[in-house]
């Protein structure tokens, strides 16, 4: 249940990127992107979220999620591709090593605030 | 209004490792984190293995659980320097974060060690995410789980740098099909070392030593 310190960690950051001389400003939207194979639940972080950002600027805020493919590189024969099950061995180069590219990501790439 | 951001939300957390793994660069310490589900048999894989490396190579081990100390009093017999975490009292964490690891390595001392042991907790999901200033990490299965927990949790078996294979001692009484569990993890990390051992009777410890030797000898020089 680690979506607890993700909430925390979002509120703190969204915080942070508030303009020092705005008046009663309220986060309407955070807009994240969660890559594939982070272990987040949507559901567990829109719950924590609820909690902590009561009697803050983010009370009531939305999470708009963008989802990041899982993208695996063979390190033997660079071939790149879209995995949507956790089979990520080349198919053509079986045991080599691969590297993730992209899957992992735990990002806030945008907040929206109330005019 | 939207204002651009850009930022990953465990951030925080990565600058703390970083912190940590500058610090055991300098205490010239190899850092490994073991992490399983609960019940893996990770502490008696531990107890034989620092029982089998010691005193060659100095050991500490930082153990983290929810409660209790039961596991650091197990380890603590092997007469390795051990100090435990219990995340109850920082609002009971299923994973140790970096800043608890800096907390517990200063406490400890590692300027005479060559190996810390961080035994995370019990958790295949959540410590995968979060990095502690390690240099490796390793992941044990036990043959008394289910052959597809590599497929369920691939974060954990992505990031792992070797897995152990626990309890092989019990395979002529379990359905388990231990090849199956070997692909699985394959599967989800290529040439990934996997160490089908018995932590009870001591079988198959060889060659998880020899690449646990490898590793301390190849960060100290």
């Amino acid at each position: 249940m680690h979506e607890m310190g993700i909430a925390e960690q979002l509120v703190q950051i969204a915080l942070d990127a508030i303009p020092e001389d705005m008046e009663n400003p309220r986060v309407e939207i955070l807009n994240l992107r969660i890559g594939k194979l982070a272990s987040v639940v949507e559901h567990s972080l829109t719950f924590c979220l609820e909690i902590v950002t009561k009697d803050t600027p983010l009370e009531g805020v939305r999470l708009v999620i963008e989802e990041v493919p899982i993208v695996i590189r063979c390190q033997s024969c660079s071939r790149e591709w879209e995995a949507d099950t956790p089979m990520f061995k080349c198919p053509d180069c079986s045991d080599a090593k691969v590297t993730l590219i992209s899957g992992r990501e735990i990002e806030i790439s945008s907040m929206e605030l109330a005019d | 209004m939207e204002i651009n951001i850009q930022k990953r939300v465990l951030q925080k957390n990565e600058t703390e490792a970083d912190k940590n793994r500058n610090w055991f660069r300098d205490q010239k310490v190899f850092v490994l984190n073991m992490m399983s589900s609960p019940g893996s048999g990770k502490t008696e894989t531990l107890c034989k293995t620092l029982g089998k490396l010691m005193p060659e190579i100095r050991v500490g081990v930082i153990v983290g659980d929810v409660c209790t100390t039961n596991d650091a009093d197990r380890l603590q017999v092997t007469g390795a320097k051990v100090t435990q975490i219990n995340t109850d009292q920082f609002g009971g964490d299923c994973h140790l974060a970096a800043h608890l690891i800096e907390d517990s390595a200063r406490k400890l001392g590692c300027e005479d060690l060559d190996l810390l042991i961080v035994e995370n907790i019990g958790n295949l999901v959540c410590p995968a995410e979060f990095d502690i200033g390690e240099d490796a990490r390793a992941v044990v299965l036990s043959v008394t789980e289910g052959e597809d927990k590599p497929l369920k949790y691939p974060l954990m078996f992505q990031v792992a740098d070797a897995a152990i294979l626990n309890k092989i001692d019990l395979l002529p009484y379990l359905d388990f099909d231990a090849p199956l569990a070997v692909e699985n993890m394959k599967n989800v990390h290529p040439g990934m070392p996997v160490f089908e051992i018995s932590a009870k009777t001591e079988e198959g410890f060889e060659p998880w030593l020899s690449w646990l030797r490898t590793k301390v000898k190849e960060k100290l020089g």
